[in-house]
């Protein structure tokens, strides 16, 4: 019986300590969605139980390692307990309650997260290696390549792949769901704190799946609608062929392989590009003039630059002026 | 070097050679009458290399000689029952073999030797990740047809791959070693179809180790396509070398049910069976009835990619997330065919060097079923933000949380079997108390994965990482150097050095710990699973710094271990006795184990586990004059 009540003493003492200790860690990243408040208050239950069960078992097992371990010259067995029903029927019945327990709160948890708000602005999403396209139909459907969100304002992004399974993940919104091609999933997030932010893909996507984040910035409302306003005026006004074409660069994802300052990533950055000698795969060097841009946006690999990998691009179906607005802002990057 | 070439491992690797270049060349043949391409990237055209693949398995099969015996009875030449081996020395492990003990040791080897080579994959990966930034997997770097990130992705696929290899051989190992002496029968009950799975496994690593130098493939071990339509020609022989391990799986968990089905001593009812032979049937039973989906996962994209059927490919009509279904089918009970042995040696054990009773036999035999049973309906708990039907995530979460019950009923009653008893700590009992305490970190980081709404988060990031290889490291790998250091004696009539025992299991343990729950850290607050680089604003470095030291030192420990391991088979201490006063079967006669196992035939008269039972026995040897036993 003593037994019992000082490892009943240390049960609730070890809990405690692993509570407290793993509660003041700062487990989670800042909280600021509105959805992460029922998933953080599910967490934080998980926690308890953690704390509780990991005594409950660890205790009772050093308790015994140290008391009951045998003494030197002792080659006699221990006392012939075979086992003992009731206690195998509580430790059946007591945590098949706790998991039922904690799968309604999950149930209940899952469905806060996915509180519908009627009025919540529309986000087109647009996954491909190794970049993001945010389309704003409320604002003239501009496309950006970070995320602005309004604070306090549900928003609803419609995501789609053009390649392969990407997953949309904030740690900081807690929410995740994966972006498959040929069908559009649906990603609900209240923004509740002021700040930036990265989505980060989730799902392994190939080569540069590590760099696939883009920047997510929310904003107060006023600001939010400054920006949003000034991109669409900027895509209607801007007619320019360097305009035009850095818009298709943006819509198209082309930024997710090359570079637009010089860092090196999947594809030869465009920095310094135009103009300059290009070292082919095979041996020779090219000049990276308008006919050459043009030959390799259409067929990637009909000139391949030496230190790549034939990894094919994307197919798009470009117009010749479409070509040449994007060849256009690439002379723009030096 | 005379002797290795004339062994089976010798003959099997040279023709699995000879069979890759004759499909390769067999296709490359038709290729060229057609008019198609005939060579490519790696030499030869991807249809050419899968179907070289193929033909190599079937190839190193027939040279090995391990379907000899019954290529003779098909042309009506009897072969004896029990081969006498030719060989004696260390060469009979690498020839065929219908000894379950020579089976048993060459599943363990080669499981060893395999996670010795997947955890050479991940210290280069976990040196990788020591920094932010890339150090020397960089863009520039080129090697085997890849650039640093992607062989990053080859890595890290790999080593979770040839460590379920690994694994699933060294459960197979066990089982064969132990479960017929276990059981007091003289062999398996299929000795030929015994050494057929064995010998299909060997084939399968060569072709999963193929995929690294074939342009290797990004995808994780998980295959997703349609990334893993896309990925080098590397990618098929994955699909290829898993799809062959499959069948070393399947055919051997036949044969461990039908061994405990037909084969146990007089006596020995379900209920009086060692706890190791129930989990043993447990695990077989989902390895028997599940393998078959993953095989069938993979070689639906490897149709996909050579014939262009768009069975995932949504432009095509095909469904990416069906894919993720009959993968998860396998993969999801897969991790129980791993922990289930590991929990019946924890299981096994503990009554040894507590010296008291199993507590609740009973429950504990019916909870690994429990588990195998519930293990089939979670599959889906995978794919909570896969895209799947939404309404369908709260039925699977609460399937998962239910696997929590049985899996608790073993903790509780294996605190309640130490409990009062007369605890000594040799090696084995380390390792076993090891695996219990890290097998419940798995345990208890579980239901935070299960409950949807917080798995929102925690999925596909390191917090995942840290649990399955709490669980896996709990459930596998902490019982599997148990039981080696447990039946290292029994096979070699020798036993390990203790010390060495001792500096592997306090090196091992704390940095185990250090790393997995450090990992589960970084993942909580954004590191993500499967990155080559990660972005040094979170703030990980530090972190990840002592994560690889940790790596580096549990490796070191193995190199301690594997040491001890093959010193100790020439020069270990001489243990031919009961060496733990075990009361089971194959403790009661001299070691190492005669060939034909149990000079005479024992009838079981007692409880597997009644320690400190005056006059109690669990087994009987019956005299020759009784013995009808044939």
């Amino acid at each position: 019986m003593r037994h019992f009540v000082v490892v009943g003493i240390l049960v609730i003492v070890m809990a405690v300590l692993t509570y407290v200790g793993l509660d003041s860690a700062g487990l989670m990243p800042v909280e600021a969605s509105a959805q992460s408040v029922s998933i953080d208050w599910l967490w934080n239950w998980q926690i308890v139980a953690i704390s509780f069960l990991f005594a409950l078992i660890v205790v009772p097992m050093a308790y015994s390692m140290v008391i009951f371990r045998r003494r030197k010259g002792d080659i006699t067995d221990a006392e012939h307990v075979e086992g003992n029903t009731t206690l195998e029927i509580t430790w059946t019945v007591i945590p098949l309650f706790i998991v039922l327990t904690f799968a309604y709160m999950g149930a209940y948890s899952l469905g806060e997260t996915r509180r519908v708000d009627p009025n919540a602005m529309v986000i087109k999403v647009k996954a491909q290696q190794f970049t993001w396209t945010f389309e704003y139909p409320e604002y003239g459907g501009f496309f950006s390549n970070e995320l602005h969100l309004p604070v306090d304002r549900q928003v609803v992004l419609k995501m789609e792949s053009s390649d392969v399974i990407h997953s949309f993940w904030v740690p900081e919104f807690r929410v995740k769901q994966d972006v498959v091609p040929g069908r559009v999933t649906e990603y609900r997030i209240t923004p509740t704190l002021i700040g930036s932010y990265k989505v980060r893909c989730a799902e392994i996507c190939g080569t540069s799946h590590s760099y696939m984040e883009n920047a997510i910035i929310v904003e107060d409302e006023s600001v939010f609608t400054a920006w949003a306003s000034e991109q669409e005026t900027i895509m209607l006004a801007s007619q320019t062929p360097e305009s035009l074409g850095k818009i298709l660069t943006v819509k198209n994802g082309c930024v997710g392989c090359h570079s637009i300052d010089g860092t090196q990533l999947t594809a030869p950055t465009w920095f310094g590009l135009y103009g300059s000698d290009v070292p082919l795969a095979d041996g020779t060097t090219v000049v990276a003039d308008d006919a050459y841009l043009a030959e390799s946006i259409l067929n990637s690999t009909a000139k391949l630059v030496e230190g790549f990998s034939p990894t094919t691009m994307p197919a798009y179906t470009l117009t010749d002026v479409e070509v040449a607005n994007l060849i256009a802002y690439i002379k723009t990057l030096k | 070097m005379k002797k290795f070439f004339s062994t089976a491992l010798a003959h099997g690797l040279f023709w699995q050679l000879i069979g890759i270049l004759v499909g390769a060349g067999l296709v490359t043949g038709i290729r060229a009458t057609m008019g198609l391409s005939v060579t490519a990237k790696f030499f030869f055209t991807e249809p050419a290399w899968v179907l070289g693949g193929f033909f190599g398995v079937l190839f190193f099969i027939a040279g090995s000689g391990a379907v000899s015996d019954w290529y003779k009875w098909a042309r009506g030449i009897d072969t004896p029952e029990h081969h006498e081996d030719h060989h004696t020395g260390w060469e009979k492990y690498l020839s065929v073999s219908l000894d379950h003990k020579v089976i048993g040791i060459q599943y363990t080897v080669t499981a060893l030797v395999l996670l010795s080579l997947g955890g050479l994959f991940a210290l280069i990966f976990r040196t990788e990740l020591a920094q932010s930034q890339l150090q020397f997997l960089t863009v520039e770097m080129q090697l085997f047809g890849q650039n640093g990130p992607q062989l990053y992705n080859t890595l890290m696929s790999l080593h979770g791959m040839i460590m379920i290899v690994s694994i699933l051989l060294g459960v197979a190992g066990i089982m064969n070693y132990v479960v017929p002496l276990l059981l007091g029968a003289q062999d398996m009950a299929f000795p030929r179809l015994n050494a057929f799975s064995y010998w299909i496994a060997v084939p399968a690593a060569v072709l999963l180790v193929m995929s690294l130098i074939l342009g290797g493939f990004d995808t994780g071990w998980t295959g997703y396509p349609p990334l893993s339509a896309r990925a080098p020609v590397g990618m098929q022989m994955f699909f290829l070398g898993v799809f062959t391990a499959g069948w070393s799986s399947i055919l051997g968990a036949l044969n461990v049910i039908v061994t405990v089905v037909r084969m146990r001593a007089k006596g020995m009812t379900a209920m009086r069976m060692p706890i190791l032979v129930w989990a043993s049937v447990a695990t077989s039973i989902i390895a028997l009835t599940a393998t078959q989906l993953i095989g069938l996962s993979f070689q639906l994209v490897m149709f996909q990619r050579l014939f262009g059927m768009g069975f995932f490919d949504p432009a095509k009509g095909g469904n990416p997330v069906l894919f993720q279904h009959l993968f998860w089918f396998y993969s999801h009970p897969a991790v129980y065919v791993f922990v289930l042995p590991g929990l019946g040696v924890i299981s096994e054990l503990l009554p040894v060097f507590a010296r008291k009773p199993l507590f609740g036999y009973r429950w504990i035999a019916m909870s690994s079923l429990g588990i195998a049973l519930v293990g089939f309906i979670v599959w889906a708990h995978h794919m909570f933000t896969s895209g799947m039907n939404e309404y369908l995530r709260v039925p699977f979460m609460y399937s998962t949380l239910l696997v929590a019950i049985p899996t608790g009923v073993k903790f509780f009653s294996w605190v309640a079997t130490i409990w009062k008893g007369k605890i000594s700590y040799e090696t084995p009992m380390l390792f076993v108390i090891g695996a219990i305490v890290v097998f419940l970190m798995g345990g208890l980081t579980g239901p935070p994965n299960a409950t949807v709404s917080t798995d929102l988060h925690l999925h596909d990031t390191y917090f995942i990482v840290g649990h399955f290889h709490d669980t896996i490291f709990g459930g596998f790998v902490f019982p599997f150097f148990a039981a080696l250091y447990y039946w290292f004696p029994k096979a070699t009539g020798r036993r390990m050095n203790e010390t060495l025992g001792k500096i592997h299991f306090w090196l091992m343990t704390p940095s185990f710990f250090v790393m997995t729950l450090g990992m589960m850290r970084i993942g909580l607050l954004g590191m993500r699973r499967r990155i080559a680089d990660y972005d040094p604003a979170l703030g990980f470095d530090n972190t990840h710094l002592v994560l690889t030291i940790a790596g580096f030192l549990i490796a070191i420990s193995v190199c301690v271990f594997m040491y001890n391991f093959f010193n100790s088979i020439k020069n270990g201490e001489k243990a031919e006795g009961n060496v733990w006063n075990s009361r089971s079967p194959e403790w009661q006669v001299p070691s190492p184990m005669p060939a034909h196992n149990y000079d005479q035939p024992f009838e079981v008269v007692g409880e597997p586990y009644d320690y400190g039972l005056p006059g109690s026995k669990y087994v009987e040897f019956i005299a020759p004059s009784k013995n009808t036993h044939k």
